[in-house]
């Protein structure tokens, strides 16, 4: 039958570079965020050098059009990009996946009720969802897109959980289990939990970079949680006014984000071979 | 008595009803989910029809014509009544049909939408196979690499990047705006779309590729796979006979969710490219709290989400070998 391992055929090398590069992207931006608590190179919301300044020594990244330092501005979007990721995913997957265990084994009926509701939250694309908390609170904050962004990954995961988990259930191995003695809980902790974990890190670290570009996004909207947090949206935002003058800045704060999502991918996929049961036994 | 492929239509036939009933239980927790949020935001929407100073009695005037001075489960039974007769009100800042001015607006999110997922599909089905087949090749772990980096890249940034290479520095389509005469001139929304397309359909195409080389890995570990091979059919035989049918059920899933939410991911793209479609509408009408445009919006983007998802259902249901067994086995 189907295992859900999705790399049978991939040399085992690859993933311990993909966890050694994602760990080390990621772990970058951690060490980044934290370093801006404490110092950063420049004040963030006062000119340090002239409008617009192009990239040198004194000013990496150039300044912004009111003189302030880009690179300043970067490095604090890190903080922000990491704290709305990681609350997210958390809110997210503690939700979701509790209510996909749940729905997969319900009564068909309650199944019925819970997976047309999942569809309802799901219809609400993450991006509208965030856009309505927004628009509800009066005063734009960071929680708010962060609790928001999490309720809309929850649904996702749950969704994929309830698919995952009936999947495994159906399996002989389970009614053996079952048989066996072992309780509800123990098949949902030895087997579904295991067997289903390998495709949910996969989607927990896509979830996380779509948090982090649905902030961003929100941001470019002009959205996002009002300066002084700096987010790589709005600076992205700012940057397309001035792209012809200043093409640094409307690159650098993408590749920022581009690297912590891409670190956060490739930490997965790493991951995922270590919570694979099936790995291992067959190689 | 009836003959096996009865029995496989009534089956099939239960499952459409079932899922139909489904859709119609989605809707209404959907017009739920619609009345409790707009009156979560702040004001009262008769506040958009009067002016500064009014007195009380235009405000209760005002009230009486927006229903805002009704008991709230008469405005609940009342808003479920015009959603069912797909009267979505008059928007507080134009004065026109809501319904109306989406279905403008439609014209450009829906040939975005499509089209930007035409061209994901045809561009990761492809490559998403070659990458899980050919993983040991270069080219195989530089299409995984590439699709790796392009769902990490937020699409208003795509945006901005095909702005400056295709419209500033090539010139070769506009980099914004929209021909006042819509559709009545078909080659020049085909040229103002291009870009826009073009951007959905590369940073769809990246998460795209994703999924159906997880869906070939998986197919190309299985047991059937390795029976077909053993009983004397070719590779390609194999993964044509048994891996696609198997493969592309949890694909056709993946691609009804996508294609709903680019639907309304679109949003974006359209500030991007400052197009009049159903995603800028709603930013507008946040903007300017114009609440039936807001919530008119919202109900017909939710429709259109729920019935792709039960095409997809439907689809899938009949593409998948195993399920159906099962309900054979369920209704008998």
């Amino acid at each position: 039958m189907t295992s859900l391992d999705l790399s049978t055929d991939r040399p085992a090398r690859r993933h311990s570079l993909s966890l050694s590069i994602g760990l080390a992207l990621v772990g970058l931006n951690v060490v980044v965020a934290i370093l801006t608590l404490f110092w950063t190179p420049y004040d963030p919301l006062n000119a340090s050098g002239g409008r617009l300044e192009a990239p040198s020594l004194l000013h990496w990244v150039g300044t912004d059009r009111l003189g302030r330092d880009y690179l300043t501005q970067i490095v604090i979007g890190a903080r922000t990009a990491l704290i709305v990721g990681t609350g997210a995913v958390a809110i997210g997957a503690s939700i979701g996946v509790t209510l996909g265990i749940l729905a997969a084994f319900a009564t068909r009926l309650l199944d019925d009720v819970m997976a047309a509701t999942l569809d309802i939250l799901i219809a609400f694309p993450t991006l509208l969802l965030a856009m309505l908390v927004v628009a509800a609170s009066d005063s734009a904050s960071l929680w708010s897109a962060i609790l928001a962004l999490g309720l809309a990954i929850s649904a996702i995961v749950a969704r994929l959980t309830r698919i995952l988990a009936k999947r495994v259930l159906r399996q002989d191995y389970i009614i053996a289990s079952r048989t066996s003695g072992t309780s509800w809980l123990g098949v949902v902790v030895r087997h579904v939990l295991p067997n289903i974990w390998p495709t949910l890190s996969v989607n927990f670290a896509l979830q996380f970079g779509l948090a982090v570009i649905a902030e961003a996004s929100l941001s470019y909207l002009g959205l996002g949680a009002p300066p002084p947090n700096a987010s790589w949206g709005r600076l992205l935002q700012e940057a397309q006014g001035t792209v012809y003058t200043a093409p640094v800045g409307a690159i650098a704060p993408g590749i920022a984000l581009v690297a912590l999502v891409i670190g956060m991918n490739l930490l997965a996929d790493g991951l995922r071979d270590v919570g694979d049961p099936t790995r291992g036994r067959t190689r | 008595m009836l003959r096996p492929s009865d029995e496989r239509n009534s089956t099939i036939l239960a499952y459409i009803l079932r899922r139909f009933a489904i859709l119609i239980l989605s809707l209404l927790i959907a017009a739920v989910v619609l009345f409790v949020l707009l009156r979560l935001l702040p004001g009262d929407p008769a506040n958009a029809l009067l002016s500064v100073g009014a007195d009380q009695q235009q405000i209760e005037a005002a009230r009486e014509q927006v229903g805002s001075n009704l008991p709230l489960w008469e405005q609940f039974l009342r808003f479920v009544g015009s959603l069912a007769r797909f009267d979505l009100g008059t928007s507080f800042v134009s004065g026109k049909p809501v319904i109306e001015e989406i279905a403008a607006r439609l014209t450009v999110t829906v040939p975005l939408a499509l089209m930007g997922f035409a061209l994901a599909v045809a561009i990761a089905v492809p490559l998403g196979i070659l990458s899980a087949v050919k993983a040991h090749r270069w080219y195989g772990a530089a299409i995984s690499t590439v699709s790796q980096l392009g769902i990490a890249i937020p699409v208003f940034w795509v945006g901005i990047l095909l702005v400056t290479v295709f419209a500033v520095n090539l010139r070769l389509f506009p980099s914004g705006g929209y021909p006042r005469r819509g559709w009545q001139n078909e080659g020049q929304v085909l040229y103002a779309l291009a870009l826009p397309v073009l951007t959905i359909g590369l940073v769809m195409a990246a998460s795209l590729i994703r999924y159906i080389r997880s869906a070939t890995q998986d197919v190309l570990g299985s047991n059937y796979l390795r029976t077909a091979r053993a009983l004397g059919a070719s590779f390609s035989q194999a993964l044509i006979r048994h891996g696609i049918r198997n493969g592309a059920v949890p694909i056709v899933s993946i691609l009804g969710i996508e294609l709903a939410t680019t639907l309304l991911g679109a949003v974006v793209v359209e500030r991007v490219f400052a197009l009049p479609g159903l995603g800028s509408m709603l930013l507008l009408a946040i903007e300017q709290r114009d609440y039936p445009n807001v919530q008119g919006v919202l109900f017909i983007s939710t429709l259109l989400v729920l019935l792709i998802g039960f095409a997809a259902d439907l689809f899938q249901r009949l593409i998948d070998p195993r399920l159906r067994e099962r309900a054979t086995g369920a209704a008998t």
